[in-house]
């Protein structure tokens, strides 16, 4: 206990900030996002009853949301990382949110998958998942992905992640089939496991630094011992590699996300693995570089297997939905290179792949829930025919399936030019041909893909002139909510990727101030000690 | 600043993809004119090209381009000089045709409208590859042809082979070109350049490092899978499936050719080392073999063109790896000749395929009387071929003959290699002659014999492009002078890098020169082997079937490998058996704790344990009892029981060092837990004891015990230094003062770290959303009853099924 003494001592060295000013106004923007994700998700749970309202309130929260976002966007652009301590308890005292770029735009992501996926949902809509609190769910979901996208504090990002977890368990059970059940049980036992990892590598840290906000952890943490703090980032590295689904500990995500339904699949595709890669991101490059360092031939071993290894599962798979989640590990590969080769181009490109990520993987699953409406299976051998039944649905399918492999113009290309030409400055030979070689298998295993749901008029061994007759065209409301949702997503992505200027200038302020933490520290109010 | 030239000039490219957005629109409007309203598009494509000719010709050069991606340091760049002009105006106005040609081909084809987009889509995607100063810029265009052919050759989608050849070309060309991608990249690395006209600078330089060769062999497996070079050959007579314009346009004209102009575009940068010659004209030299052999054996009139498509392609490699002047000369002239006349070839026999309802020599005859237009663009187009005089693949022909014989005929017996490499294109040229005698005669001349279909003379659009093709190519070589100013000269020099001059004349001198006599064998040779084809060709299919071996037959092992392996990993990894996933995970955890320790010698000494007072080390003791009876325990239920005592232990410990608080919540949760756990024990009725064999509990055992010391290790080495104190003293000092609150934990949890608390609050709230569904399910769930009276087999079936 502090004696008296030490206590005036204290009470005098508080800097003025903390006790005469209030956070500015306009500041407040930075918890608002959480705060009415929040809000409304209690909100719904006591609108449950009433379906009408529901959606459309969601999708108007979700709006208000995004619309915080951008500001917040913007603001960032033009003057950096932005900072709000709560109960203004300035570092390293009180939990800081502190957004910088690869924080709010992958939030900005998060939002906008969202507000699609809402839409998408209208045409699925089954009144029990409503009654059972599926708007609050999904709110609970973004608010528990935006926290940990957006706070600068170590333990309150576990908080977002548990918060995360429930809401992510709470939707995949709540279709209430058999197969979720099962799916449930192993998301939730290697989920909960991943996060409690997290949780001791958290509480050894703490142990070392005696802190947990992230700019303080990351100006602290090169004195503390190497051994114990690598032994930190490995657990780091476990925990948010299964988070993220790495390769071997993703057993999980092929195993669930093509249980719920195709709107949960999205959601999920879309949201959760990048919330792993973003803390790995995160935790490896700006809190813990040094052990990274000593990391770096394991995180090569996990990139190469991740990247070779998840396109042949998409391969493998004759589950339409299954194989997309394959392809979702994939990407999380992409990632893990970009951190296997942390130039700025290798950072920037990582963190683009996950943003990239996070809306194709997101517009895959919703194409594949179109695809097993009109088609009305799940297996791609019952499937065919599409190509000659729905042109839109073809078109986005083709479009996704380039964009996930990563050919030029489209979207994901531009995240693997940049890991792939950092590889090749740091001579990373293995690197530079396991994404390449991801793009190429991806490719065999998305146009097969293809050619069986797509082009093959018939079921697998059908005569070649037999068309499948189980086809069955999209209702008018498929047309109107889903249709229009995917159609919008993948419009969003071709445009981005013919135009990608304003990502490849955000992630190349986002790896710069991952690689670089000044500003990201100076934006919390700590000092930057030379 | 963008100027209007910049603008117009990369619409070039652009403008073909606006087009094919409304191509399907067009189509449902115009129906059967649909071609001739989107010939449009190509045509003034080429008619805005030819307004460079003067320019260009006088050796000047055209740059042009807006900023892309403005934060990388990427322009969207387009370099005009004689070469890509040259591929420019062939790709535009063989396009136009090649759409007039589709208009009729696939009149009624009830996917006519995505046909035409297709294809205006490869066209701007091949008119961006040649206008491409950017590498990168070149590189999504040489992808976007290979995905733009992958829906091209697929277009006939019901049929197996069609989907199966579309992916083989995909695969193929798309993989080589990401092999191109890093060899360009390691080309700007090198040079700081992304723009190729500023790597011309770089000539002779780049072919001194250290990486030239990794460069060299990474751009040359771009170029070679494109143009289908040996042993990457075999997707291009594959690609025939596709409908007969684009095997014209795509697989003859243009998009094989791609490869050949990248070689032509680097010549210059990366040509002119040992490395590149003896590459180059080894594999060109065996393509060009393989293709002309194969040819012979063919039967169908498309692949037999293929196959001599195939053959030429490697014709145009091998010149190219010989590199001096004549054989640059060689090159441009039969480019032209070869894109104008094996277009023309296939349209020809596409227009017969039309007219019969049959591509098979044999079933073939005797058209020529009813098909006179059609007929005379198969002379002509044959004509180019055999390179018969007053074509310009007559003069291709003497040059490249030229090009080895430059110290005349003694001077070539004294260089073995260029003997080789003469004899290997005579031979060639000689073959392909005889397939081309061989479709001309058998098909066009002698009884009509009776086809599926009554044959007639296609529409207009079906002969014209062939024709006018055919004629292009002869004029180029009647006018040869003028082909020289306009063509050679502008062309040849940027791909030597120095101004070249031909002269070459139609006269009496070309008797004087010793590459005459040599092409007068060939033409001997040529007949020879269209006399004795069918010998030859029964002789081939009886070495193939002894052989019964193939390129293609490896592709489809190596798919169908690839397919099984990834079955039997996907199988290893994803089980789906929980236990052993849990496993993994362990592991993982015991090697994150351990392993760095160990790795960087930061293992702790072992911690002097102060005197405890006697109820402490009682409590120890109580603990330490109910860890081991969990291990030992008969049944669950006492397991569970154990492992509460010990939890209360650890909660008793809590309360001594000053936790209260936490103390208490461990109270709870470890009655919870017990009660739970017991609850679920017997509510679900799961086994008494533990069923698992020896092994396993001695495995899953001896992780737990790993884990367990790993952790206690860490935590000994952690504790190695004094806790930082700095939040703990913060806290008490402004408890309260500042948060006016004297229960300091109570403070920590609603003030200091309030944001936590609420986010706790709302994990509570959504784990009871989530009871609350999965109570539910019981009630109106879609599987009700069975399922929820017998959960114990449940459990365990419903994890192995999936």
């Amino acid at each position: 206990m502090a004696t008296t003494e030490e206590t005036q001592a204290i009470m005098e060295s508080l800097p003025p900030a903390m006790l005469e000013k209030a956070t500015a106004a306009a500041d407040w923007v930075i918890i608002l996002p959480v705060a009415i994700a929040l809000v409304c998700g209690a909100l719904l749970l006591m609108l449950r009853n009433s379906r009408g309202t529901q959606a459309v309130f969601a999708a108007l929260s979700v709006i208000a949301i995004l619309v915080c976002e951008v500001d917040l966007f913007i603001r960032v652009l033009e003057t950096g990382p932005q900072a709000m301590t709560m109960g203004n308890w300035l570092p390293p005292f009180g939990i800081s949110f502190t957004v910088d770029m690869i924080g709010v735009l992958f939030a900005i992501g998060a939002s906008f998958v969202t507000l699609v996926v809402i839409i998408y949902f209208q045409a699925e809509i089954v009144a029990r998942e409503v009654r059972n609190g599926f708007y609050s769910l999904i709110m609970l979901l973004l608010a528990g992905v935006t926290g940990a996208f957006m706070t600068g504090d170590l333990f309150n990002l576990y908080v977002w992640f548990e918060v995360m977890l429930i809401a992510s368990f709470g939707l995949l059970i709540i279709g209430g089939r058999k197969m979720q059940l099962d799916a449930a049980i192993k998301y939730g036992f290697l989920n909960f496991l991943a996060t409690t990892f997290f949780l001791i590598g958290l509480g050894y840290l703490y142990g070392m630094l005696g802190t947990l906000n992230m700019a303080d952890i990351s100006l602290t943490a090169p004195n503390a011992p190497v051994g114990p703090i690598t032994a930190v980032a490995a657990l780091f590295l476990l925990a948010f590699g299964m988070k993220a689904a790495a390769f071997p500990v993703n057993a999980w995500l092929p195993a669930s996300y093509h249980t719920p339904d195709p709107a949960i699949s999205a959601l999920f595709g879309g949201l959760l693995t990048k919330v792993g890669a973003y803390a790995l991101l995160r935790t490896l490059l700006l809190l813990l570089p040094g052990s990274r360092e000593v990391l770096d031939p394991v995180i090569t071993g996990i990139a190469v297997f991740t990247l070779i290894l998840a396109p042949l599962g998409a391969l493998a798979q004759t589950n339409l939905r299954r194989a997309v989640g394959f392809l979702v590990i994939g990407g999380i590969g992409a990632v893990f290179a970009g951190l296997a080769v942390p130039s700025l181009r290798g950072v920037a490109g990582g963190t683009f792949y996950a943003f990239h990520s996070m809306l194709t993987m997101t517009a895959l699953y919703l194409v594949a829930g179109l695809v097993e409406r009109m088609t009305q299976a799940t297996d791609t051998r019952f499937m065919g025919g599409v190509y000659q039944f729905n042109s839109p649905v073809s078109i986005m399918f083709i479009l996704l399936v380039f964009a996930a492999a990563g050919l030029p113009p489209f979207l994901g290309f531009w995240p693997k030019l940049l890991i792939v030409e950092a590889g090749l400055g740091m001579q990373d030979w293995l690197i530079v041909s396991a994404v390449l070689i991801n793009s190429l298998l991806t490719s065999i295993a998305g146009t097969r893909l293809w050619a069986h749901i797509f082009w093959r008029s018939g079921r697998e061994g059908d005569e070649a002139e037999v068309f499948n007759d189980r086809l069955r065209p999209l209702t008018v409301i498929e047309n109107r909510a889903s249709l229009t949702a995917a159609v919008s997503l993948v419009a969003v992505i071709m445009v981005l990727g013919l135009w990608p200027n304003l990502i490849f200038e955000s992630v190349r302020i986002a790896a710069s101030d991952l690689l670089q933490p000044e500003r990201y520290v100076s934006a919390t109010g700590l000092e930057v000690t030379p | 600043m963008l100027s209007d030239l910049d603008i117009s000039i990369c619409l070039i490219a652009i403008a073909p993809f606006i087009a094919a957005i409304f191509a399907p629109v067009v189509q449902r409007f115009c129906a059967g004119m649909t071609g001739w309203v989107l010939s449009v598009v190509p045509l003034s494509i080429f008619v805005f090209l030819t307004s460079f000719i003067p320019e260009i010709a006088g050796g000047g050069f055209v740059y042009a381009g807006f900023d892309w991606v403005a934060s990388y340091g990427l322009r969207f760049s387009f370099f005009i000089d004689g070469l890509s002009l040259t591929f420019g105006l062939l790709i535009s106005g063989i396009g136009t045709f090649i759409v007039l040609y589709s208009g009729a081909y696939l009149e009624g084809h009830h996917h006519q409208g995505r046909f035409f987009a297709f294809i205006l889509m490869f066209m701007g995607s091949m008119l961006g590859l040649v206008f491409a100063d950017n590498m990168i810029t070149l590189f999504a265009f040489w992808e976007l042809t290979s995905i733009t052919s992958f829906l091209l050759i697929g277009f006939d989608n019901v049929r197996e082979a069609s989907r199966r050849a579309a992916i083989q070309a995909l695969v193929i060309t798309g993989g080589g070109g990401l092999a191109m991608l890093a060899g360009l990249i390691m080309l700007q690395q090198l040079s700081g350049q992304w723009n190729i006209s500023g790597l011309f600078q770089y000539a002779g330089v780049i072919a001194e490092q250290e990486l030239y060769l990794p460069i060299l062999l990474l751009i040359l497996a771009g170029a070679f899978t494109k143009s289908a070079q040996f042993p990457f050959h075999f997707w291009l007579p594959n690609a025939m499936e596709a409908p007969t314009p684009v095997s014209a346009f795509l697989h003859s004209a243009t998009m094989v050719k791609a490869g050949v102009y990248l070689l032509a575009r680097f010549n210059p940068i990366l040509g002119g080392t040992v490395e590149w010659g003896v590459i180059l004209s080894i594999f060109g030299g065996v393509t060009l073999l393989w293709g002309a052999t194969m040819a012979l054996k063919q039967t169908d009139l498309k692949q037999m063109l293929a196959q001599t498509t195939v053959a030429s392609l490697g014709l145009l490699v091998m010149l190219l790896g010989i590199g001096n002047e004549a054989a640059i000369i060689a090159v441009v002239l039969y480019l032209v000749a070869h894109a104008c006349y094996k277009g023309a070839m296939f349209m020809v026999a596409g227009s017969v395929d039309h007219a019969t309802g049959t591509r098979e020599i044999t079933a073939l005859g005797g058209l020529g009387r009813i098909m006179p237009f059609t007929l005379a663009a198969a002379i002509i187009g044959v004509a180019g071929m055999a390179g018969a005089p007053l074509t310009v693949a007559f003069f291709a022909k003497e040059e490249m003959y030229a090009a080895l014989l430059h110290d005349g005929l003694s001077g070539l017996l004294a260089q073995p290699q260029d003997l080789l490499a003469i004899a290997v294109i005579l031979v060639g040229n000689a073959l392909m002659m005889g397939v081309g005698l061989a479709i001309l005669i058998k098909v066009f001349f002698g009884t009509l014999k009776p086809t599926p279909v009554q044959p007639h003379e296609g529409s207009l659009s079906l002969w014209a492009g062939a024709l006018v093709l055919g004629v292009l190519a002869v004029f180029t070589g009647v006018a040869i002078g003028w082909t020289e100013q306009y063509l050679i000269t502008p062309v040849a020099s940027p791909i030597h890098n120095l101004l070249v001059n031909g002269q070459l004349y139609l006269d009496l001198t070309l008797f004087t020169k010793p590459q005459f006599y040599v092409s007068v064998l060939t033409w001997v040779l040529g007949v020879v082997v269209f006399w004795q084809i069918d010998e030859i060709r029964t002789r081939l299919r009886a070495f193939s079937r002894v052989l019964n071996w193939s390129f293609d037959a490896l592709f489809d092992w190596l798919m169908f490998g690839l397919v099984r392996l990834s079955d039997a990993l996907t199988r290893f990894w994803h089980h789906g058996r929980l236990e052993l996933y849990l496993l993994v995970v362990f592991v993982g955890f015991a090697a994150a704790v351990i392993i760095p320790l160990v790795w960087e010698n930061a293992l702790p000494p072992m911690p002097e344990l102060t005197a405890l007072p006697f109820y402490e080390w009682s409590i120890l003791l109580i603990a330490a009892i109910g860890l081991v009876a969990v291990l030992i325990a008969r049944t669950r239920l006492v397991a569970i029981v154990s492992l509460g005592i010990q939890g209360f232990a650890v909660a008793l410990i809590f309360l001594l060092f000053g936790a209260p608080d936490l103390s208490f919540t461990q109270f709870m949760v470890e009655t919870l837990s017990v009660i739970i756990l017991a609850l679920v024990m017997t509510r679900l009725h799961l086994d008494q004891r533990d069923s698992r064999i020896f092994q396993d509990v001695f495995r899953d055992g001896g992780l737990a015990v790993i884990c367990g010391v790993g952790v206690t290790v860490l935590m000994l080495a952690v504790l190695q230094n004094p806790l930082d104190m700095r939040l703990s003293d913060l806290f008490a000092a402004t408890s309260v003062p500042l948060a006016h609150g004297h229960n300091i934990v109570n403070v920590i949890l609603v003030d200091y770290r309030g944001l936590d608390t609420l986010g706790e609050i709302s994990v509570v709230m959504t784990a009871g959303i989530a009871i609350l569904a999965l109570i539910r399910i019981r009630g109106g769930g879609p599987q009700t009853g069975a399922g929820a009276k017998k959960p114990d087999s449940r459990g365990n079936r419903t994890e192995k099924a999936a």
